[in-house]
């Protein structure tokens, strides 16, 4: 082990104080005794006791857990069989389009997709709410959970699936049995990612949810417009723990997995 | 091996009224525009212990995922007990396969792996129970039964996956490359193992292989590929000893090629092969045209060294001792002819003295029978 540097030790300071300090300051704050944001008084969790007495708050979590629930959900199913398609179904015509076209809203300006999305569900007729929401994530998440599970499935073993067919599976069988139980932490992680995606979105959900639901961020957001409150703080600091723990697990899922494969291939 | 039960010789490709089990009809099989199987033609009947033989790429792996279901013919038909399979999945096949890769499942224990196609059947707990054990015991696994495939051994990975596709017993059984990883011994018993089986149980075994050792012991008949098609089906003994071709030759055993031009016809074939040396005389299986080009195999088993010229051959070369490779229970000689050819032959090393007949730089005579050598046309 070579020793840490003083060159190394600082710029690594620097890095992490980019990025780690706003939020750090966040939560510091939302412990704070006064109501003026800016103005340190003493610890207290007296916030958060007010965000959970806070009905349009806690209106707006219930609605975002149910979406970020569904959609990931959905997008998972949808995001799992697009990629088992694209990397199993081998050639067919227009196989290089459909894959080109499954990654395209990855890199697609989130406020496209949402003013598309707001276009098709007022041209039918849809009553923008949770189940808008829930769709628009899906549209969206689904193409993270395929990019994740189709890395997978490229270094799949395709003759497990074959023993498993010649062992008497059914097709349907040997995916459920062999191929899905050997992909699960890919799923799980792009699963995860789904789930962290739809909590945190802001544009899309802004373009397709109604007066009817409001989601965390968009409450956020708008009582932002009014002024930091400690309140907002605290329910940041809450967020960051949900959006911190997801992501470290899927981190932490696909580790686990990609050093399981390595044993795997040592066969 | 070649006994059924009632003594009778086991040799039903000779016998017009049997029905093959796997009969291979002009079937092709492009992988695009490579040819992996080219128009062959094969029948294989139940009971057999059918091995293939050839060098890598030659398409056996391909023959036998015809045969399990993962891969269509491009023309040609395959049946299986009269039947063509075309349409019948892997699934429906009564065909279990033990894969080149093994392809165990990884997140299954080696006790979950075997017992997987016995669950697919709903086979009673008891009984599958007593089955996975048998097969534990059968390869033996019995201590790592409880472990992850990749907490074992590649020779035990190998031994889980005969396990696994032995478990069910299936009317054909089709094993690619079982017994690589293997050690000498544990191959040999384990080769013992599969005989034993073959005979208990009536099952048909299609085995690929690159030890021809192995294929010798087992085999009731053996096929030697060669670029997608067959070369020579037979019984081990005619393959090694009649061989059809200068290829099957060269492929089966260690032997001595002489090229030359063909002198006579008849059984007995003559073959002049270099200047001021007499023609060598060998038999020949498929009548060879004066003139035409041919080449004589002959096995270093089948020559004799001494010191004196033999007088009652007409084989006879003059060499002298260039190499002595000493193989244990055989040493082969390296002799080198007065025109630069080297010849192999092989003696049996009968008793445990360190003194040898011949040495390094030793003129010999070398000398074989009329009937030893074989004359093919080139
Ligand atoms: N899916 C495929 N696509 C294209 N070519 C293939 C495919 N499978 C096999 N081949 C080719 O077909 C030929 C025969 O392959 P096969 O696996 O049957 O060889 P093999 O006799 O089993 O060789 P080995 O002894 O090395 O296992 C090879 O040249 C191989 O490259
Ligand atoms: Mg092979």
């Amino acid at each position: 082990m070579r020793r840490f540097s003083w060159f190394n030790a600082t710029s690594l300071t620097i890095g992490f104080a980019f990025l780690y300090l706003p939020m750090l300051i966040l939560v510091i704050y939302s412990f704070n005794e006064s109501k003026l944001v800016t103005v340190w008084a003493g610890f207290s969790t007296k916030w958060y006791g007010e965000l959970f007495r806070n009905e349009a708050f806690l209106d707006a979590a219930y609605v975002t857990l149910r979406v970020a629930i569904f959609s990931s959900l959905l997008a998972t199913v949808l995001g799992t069989m697009a990629a088992y398609v694209l990397v199993r179904a081998g050639r067919f015509p227009g196989r290089t389009l459909f894959s080109g076209m499954i990654y395209a809203p990855l890199v697609m300006p989130e406020v496209i997709t949402g003013l598309s999305l707001l276009l098709l569900f007022i041209s039918l007729g849809l009553d923008r709410g949770v189940l808008t929401i829930v769709l628009a994530h899906t549209t969206f998440s689904m193409c993270f959970v395929s990019v994740v599970v189709s890395a997978r499935l490229a270094s799949f073993d395709q003759s497990l699936e074959e023993a498993a067919l010649d062992l008497g599976c059914t097709p349907f069988e040997a995916f459920r049995l062999v191929t899905l139980p050997v992909i699960a932490p890919a799923v799980i992680s792009g699963w995860l990612l789904a789930f962290t995606l739809s909590l945190d979105d802001l544009v899309i959900a802004s373009f397709t949810s109604g007066p009817s639901a409001t989601t965390l961020p968009i409450k956020i957001w708008s009582s932002i417009r009014l002024g930091v409150s400690p309140e907002i703080n605290a329910l940041s600091t809450i967020l960051i723990a949900i959006v911190a723990t997801g992501v470290i697990s899927a981190s932490l899922i696909s580790k686990r997995a990609a050093m399981q494969r390595d044993l795997d291939s040592k066969t | 091996m070649n006994q059924d039960t009632s003594g009778k010789e086991f040799a039903p490709w000779n016998d017009a009224s049997e029905k093959p089990l796997i009969t291979f009809k002009n079937v092709t099989k492009k992988f695009g525009e490579f040819v992996a199987i080219s128009d062959l033609n094969l029948d294989i009947y139940a009971r057999e212990f059918f091995a293939l033989l050839g060098p890598s790429g030659c398409g056996k792996t391909t023959l036998m995922r015809m045969l399990a279901g993962f891969e269509a013919p491009t023309s040609g038909v395959i049946e299986l007990a009269g039947q063509d399979i075309a349409a019948i999945p892997p699934n429906k096949r009564e065909v279990n396969m033990m894969f080149q890769s093994y392809a165990l499942f990884p997140h299954l224990n080696i006790w979950d792996n075997i017992a997987f196609g016995l669950r697919r059947e709903k086979m009673p707990k008891d009984q599958m129970e007593a089955r996975v054990e048998e097969m534990l015991r059968l390869t033996k696994m019995e201590k790592f039964a409880r472990r992850k495939p990749h907490q074992v051994s590649g020779g035990q990975r190998q031994r889980v996956a005969l396990a696994r596709s032995l478990a069910k017993a299936p009317k054909l059984l089709l094993l690619d490359e079982p017994l690589g990883a293997l050690d000498a011994k544990l191959r040999q018993d384990t080769q013992f193992e599969l005989m034993d089986i073959q005979e208990s149980t009536g099952t048909t075994f299609v085995i690929v292989t690159h030890d021809q050792e192995e294929a010798m012991t087992v085999a009731s008949r053996v096929a030697v590929m060669d670029h997608g098609k067959l070369v020579q089906v037979d019984t081990p003994d005619v393959i090694y000893e009649t061989p059809n071709s200068v290829y099957v030759a060269d492929f089966i055993g260690d032997v001595n090629i002489i090229e030359g031009t063909a002198e006579a016809n008849g059984d007995s074939v003559a073959l002049t092969w270099t200047e001021g040396q007499p023609a060598l005389i060998g038999s020949a299986n498929q009548p060879i045209a004066k003139g035409a080009s041919a080449a004589m195999a002959i096995r270093p088993e089948k020559i004799a060294i001494s010191s004196e010229k033999p007088t009652d051959r007409t084989n006879v070369l003059q060499g002298k001792v260039l190499d002595i490779a000493y193989l244990g229970n055989i040493s082969t000689y390296h002799v080198q002819l007065d025109n630069g050819t080297v010849i192999k032959a092989q003696i049996a090393n009968t008793r445990r003295i360190a003194r040898r007949n011949f040495t390094w730089e030793d003129p010999v005579w070398l000398s074989w029978t009329d009937t030893a050598g074989i004359v093919l046309a080139v």
